[in-house]
């Protein structure tokens, strides 16, 4: 009797001091005189993407300390919130950043369908929202919200030049693809095949492996040896399994493999070993890029973090060098969103990336570079081959023929050479 | 116990002057997940039936207002009755199927029909969109003078419906109907032997509490504007039964206490640490140790020894007030 009153007493203790915790572990309160300004970043600090978020959070540090962590004399305050890569968190996170905290600014969130949860409720506050979301497509076409900026990339942005390059270039007529099935893989291997069928290139197989798939083996297994190249997207740790397994199947050696914008980004090339040399890839950043504000860039991260910056790291950087620019040329005066708003829509500058500016569906234009994984002082990285300039979402199309067309899936660009 | 029920409903009421709007909206979340958590309850605390597919049937519905919404901008009443059809058919099918085994490998099915429609959610892009999800709902407009946007309103209409929801499972667990069902829970054989029909009672209850669940699927599109394959996945149904353990199985009661602070929990503690899953799981065990019969059964524990204090400490704890 006695044994069982102290273990629910014991129980009940600690249920109160949990959830008192909760609340005596409120927010605490700003000491300056000079109101900050406050700025969300939403990003998938837990979960699948996690190792992502670190990537874009140290990256967001960077940034604020690179403007002495002042605009206009207010400290500039970024609360960073954990989406844990779900919808219904993700837009709890940001009502408690815009409601709780005051924010006037909303960057994030990485991943499409949490961008989706989260945009319509920032658009009916009338909240800056610059996305870091690439998927899907139509965010910056079709579907445009009044008060959303991408600034990093639209999905299949970055695959068009790469599909011309592969055909009239690397000179590949036949080309299978492998991808995870999901919307990102969908616009990053679609715009590939689209470029790359109206150059004359024939797609002659699309396999797509579940997000659960964690094996890549039996899909690769199936893949049509008599292609001359396979074209692959993936990202974080399947990349890490993709570049050993590809090997492993007797696909390298075979015929080239490519990979999509994340498939040999820095933030897996740290860890992949010699199995990854010679994949060629297009992205819009590289660290081994030779150009001032992007060596000057990688010296700075490398010190700070001692790894090479990722993609991850740059779009983030960018992003929020962009919002701190325009921020300056309103005077920090982050309340007047509808300044703030037409400030970073009309603003050029370089980015570690290279040039940036907004087309007139608010996504980037920006440099695609098409780069081969080398091996330079016992360390990988990814070697630029060739840069396609200011390049559009919509590449070279007219915008109202873009703008009209299905969005990319599983079944557009049609395959007509596929078995 | 209708006492406690009364006061709940006035506390509701009251509470939300004293909330900001960001705890208001949080509130709100609360409540609708309250119903799925009391509609879990039918069938766990009062049939015996461990479902670990509880939320799909929210999902389901979910997915039909918002397709009703986005696609055909049908009204609130229209969405709502369709919706409600929908789930009742699935959940009647899905409980022929269920209902064909007991316990543990009644579990592992209400499982496989969840990973059933998260993988139809998942890969019917052309009518789900897949992965990206359907987004762009709005909150209802009823042509009533109240503007739904407006949090403190929305909240209130959903007290509404959380208090119909509330007032007919309390009418159903009261019922004979609900009686039968306690007994079927603690002595299927007997309850055979006495001529009842164990499998339709059981059949019953799936389905009502799936009709339940359902119901909350919808408001919870109206609450987030927003659906996904996410809502369909093993999680949220997961999260649902750890609610009704936490409250405490068989007292709808319960199931509104467990929903309210795992909602809270989640949404607080997570501000301050990544790691808040780890101190949600200590909680849990010590639950599921110190406390089998979850909150309102530790509540009631407490209050009991308190009131036979002066009397024989030997006095046994009355295990339900059923």
């Amino acid at each position: 009797m006695f044994r069982e009153k102290r273990g629910n007493a014991w129980a009940v203790m600690l249920l109160i001091g949990v959830f008192s915790m909760v609340f005596l572990l409120g927010p605490g309160y700003a000491t300056a005189q000079v109101k900050p300004i406050k700025v969300g970043y939403l990003a998938p600090r837990t979960g699948p993407a996690a190792s992502n978020a670190k990537d874009m959070v140290d990256a967001m540090t960077m940034t604020v300390d690179e403007f002495g962590g002042k605009i206009a004399g207010r400290p500039i305050q970024v609360i960073v919130e954990d989406t844990e890569g779900k919808p219904a968190v993700g837009l709890v996170k940001a009502r408690k950043l815009v409601i709780e905290d005051g924010c006037k600014v909303i960057a994030g969130p990485l991943l499409g369908h949490v961008n989706n949860a989260v945009s319509p409720f920032l658009n009916e506050q009338k909240i800056p929202f610059l996305t870091n979301a690439a998927s899907p497509a139509d965010l910056t076409l079709q579907n445009l919200t009044p008060w959303m900026i991408r600034t990093v990339f639209s999905g299949p942005q970055l695959s068009h030049p790469f599909g011309e390059y592969a055909y009239k270039v690397m000179g590949l007529r036949r080309v299978a693809t492998i991808s995870l099935d999901y919307a990102f893989g969908y616009d990053v291997v679609g715009g590939f095949c689209k470029t790359f069928q109206d150059a004359g290139g024939k797609v002659i197989q699309k396999t797509w492996t579940p997000l659960t798939a964690l094996d890549l083996a039996p899909y690769l297994a199936q893949v049509d040896k008599s292609a001359d190249a396979l074209f692959s997207l993936y990202w974080g740790s399947f990349s890490l399994r993709f570049v050993k397994q590809v090997v492993e199947a007797g696909l390298k050696g075979k015929m080239a493999i490519l990979g999509g914008v994340t498939t040999v980004d820095e933030h897996c090339l740290r860890n992949m070993g010699d199995e990854a040399i010679g994949i060629v890839s297009s992205c819009n950043w590289s660290a081994a890029l030779d150009t001032p504000e992007a060596k000057a860039y990688v010296t700075a991260y490398r010190k700070r973090y001692n790894l090479d910056p990722s993609y991850y790291s740059e779009m983030s950087y960018s992003l929020f060098k962009w919002l701190f620019l325009a921020l300056q040329k309103v005077d920090g005066n982050v309340e007047d969103s509808e300044k703030l708003f037409k400030a970073i829509l009309s603003l050029k500058f370089n980015g570690a990336r290279g040039p940036l500016e907004l087309d007139n569906y608010r996504n980037a234009n920006q440099n695609v570079y098409i780069r081969r994984v080398d091996k330079v002082g016992g360390k990988l990285q990814n070697t630029v081959l060739h840069t396609y300039p200011n390049v559009k979402q919509n590449w070279i199309w007219p915008m109202e023929e873009y703008i009209k067309r299905p969005e990319y899936s599983r079944d557009y660009p049609p395959c007509p050479d596929c078995k | 116990m209708i006492l406690g029920f009364v006061g709940l409903l006035v506390l509701l009421i009251i509470l939300p002057h004293f909330l900001s709007r960001y705890l208001c909206e949080l509130l709100t979340q609360a409540l609708i997940l309250s119903i799925v958590a009391m509609s879990l309850d039918i069938l766990l605390g009062y049939t015996g039936l461990p479902s670990l597919g509880h939320a799909v049937y929210s999902g389901i519905a979910a997915y039909t207002t918002a397709i009703l919404l986005t696609r055909y901008h049908a009204s609130f009443p229209e969405v709502m009755i369709a919706s409600l059809i929908v789930v009742t058919i699935v959940a009647a099918l899905f409980g022929l199927l269920a209902l064909r085994a007991t316990s543990h490998s009644f579990l592992l099915i209400t499982i496989a029909l969840t990973m059933l429609a998260w993988g139809l959610a998942y890969r019917w892009t052309s009518f789900t969109k897949g992965e990206n999800g359907i987004a762009g709902i709005t909150r209802p407009d009823l042509g009533l003078p109240w503007d739904f946007r407006v949090a403190i309103n929305f909240y209130y209409l959903i007290f509404i419906c959380f208090s119909i929801a509330l007032i007919l499972m309390w009418a159903v667990v009261k019922s004979p109907f609900g009686k039968s069902l306690l007994g079927i829970k603690e002595s299927p054989s007997r309850m055979q032997a006495l001529g009842y029909n164990i499998w339709l009672h059981k059949y019953m209850a799936f389905v009502i509490a799936g009709i339940f669940s359902g119901f909350a699927g919808v408001l919870w599109v109206y609450y987030q504007g927003f659906v996904s394959p996410v809502d369909l996945e093993g999680i949220p149904s997961l999260e649902v039964l750890l609610m009704v353990a936490l409250g405490g199985a068989g007292t709808l009661f319960g199931a509104i206490i467990g929903a309210v602070i795992l909602v809270f929990f989640k949404s607080l503690v997570s501000v301050h640490m990544e790691r808040w899953m780890m101190l949600m799981g200590i909680v849990f065990i010590l639950t599921v140790i110190y406390a089998p019969e979850g909150i309102s059964g530790l509540a009631r524990k407490v209050y009991n020894r308190l009131r036979h204090s002066g009397q024989s400490t030997e006095l046994p704890v009355s295990k339900s007030s059923m």
